[in-house]
């Protein structure tokens, strides 16, 4: 699988992405860094987390305006698969390719731990490697991951099953307790339509083999891995 | 010419910085506040001289970067310069 990590100026886990995407796709993928024109031919473009350009203005704004985005936008409406993590899920709906905004965290605290999340629905390109409302533990850390949409935008996203991961309780259920940052309906990733473009606020790349302390999120890229063998 | 964009949440949005300052304004002992929400202040020095040119282009701006339509709206003054 060939794959691309974007890189911005404040980009702090394009390493940790590089590196789960060599470790299971056998492949380093390319690092493209903001500046560049050029993105190479590849499966899958990843958009990593961090602060682009310092969350000035908003999370993700700066970056979601940036020539490589614009690049990575024609990719996505041609098919390619696109993943943003954290500060990229921020920079994919501030672009457009995904609906909703993400806010400040309700209880306004910049939070780092694991928490336990649903898998809502285990039939996309990037989640059939799970179990259908398999519950899994991945970290999250950020300041502004707290999920708003419109009340049309969110029942779309929930009939059309593109709420991909919810935040869970220590019993599985979508409850207040499970929240972290106050999202809407307790979600913490979404697809497109179109099924081709994912974001979400928790990390699976920091935890892809037990020597992390777990490897829960190595399950995602074996997905891609699956949807590309099997096209 | 000066634009002036302020850029708040829309009504409905929760607005958890706004809350949090209205917390601490009580927490001061001022008395009888409430509705506290927090928004951005832009100001563009723009070297257009139309009025209505340059309102239409930081209108443009506001719907392209300075606000998000998902969440925010925005207001826009325009205010002439002296010896612009």
């Amino acid at each position: 699988m060939k794959s691309a990590v974007i890189v911005f100026p404040a980009s702090n886990c394009d390493r940790d992405i590089a590196v789960a995407l060599e470790k299971i796709t056998g492949t380093k993928p390319h690092m493209v860094w903001h500046g560049d024109s050029d993105l190479p031919q590849v499966d899958f473009i990843a958009l990593p987390g961090g602060f682009s350009y310092g969350d000035y203005l908003r999370s993700g704004a700066m970056a979601a305006r940036s020539p490589i985005v614009a690049e990575v936008m024609r990719r996505a409406s041609a098919g390619v698969s696109v993943f943003g993590i954290c500060n990229g899920f921020q920079v994919l709906t501030e672009a457009g390719l995904l609906p909703g905004a993400l806010m400040r965290n309700a209880g306004l605290k910049f939070i780092c731990r694991d928490v336990k999340l649903r898998v809502e629905n285990a039939g996309t390109r990037f989640t059939n490697a799970y179990a259908q409302d398999q519950i899994i533990t991945l970290p999250v850390a950020h300041h502004d991951g707290n999920y708003f949409a419109d009340e049309g935008t969110l029942k779309a996203l929930e009939d059309n099953g593109q709420v991909v991961f919810r935040y869970v309780d220590e019993n599985g259920e979508a409850s207040e307790t499970g929240n972290p940052n106050g999202s809407q309906h307790n979600i913490a990733g979404i697809i497109n339509a179109n099924g081709n473009v994912l974001g979400m606020m928790p990390h699976p790349e920091r935890l892809i083999e037990a020597e992390l302390g777990g490897s829960d999120g190595r399950a995602l890229f074996d997905s891609v891995l699956n949807a590309l063998e099997s096209a | 010419m000066k634009a002036r964009v302020h850029v708040t949440l829309k009504p409905g949005v929760l607005d958890p910085q706004g809350k949090a300052i209205e917390h601490s304004l009580s927490d001061l002992g001022f008395e009888g506040i409430g509705g506290v929400r927090q928004g951005k202040f832009i100001e563009i020095e723009l070297a257009e001289t139309d009025a209505a040119k340059a309102e239409a282009m930081v209108e443009e701006m506001c719907k392209k970067l300075l606000s998000n339509v998902v969440i925010e709206n925005y207001s826009i003054e325009l205010e002439w310069l002296k010896g612009v």
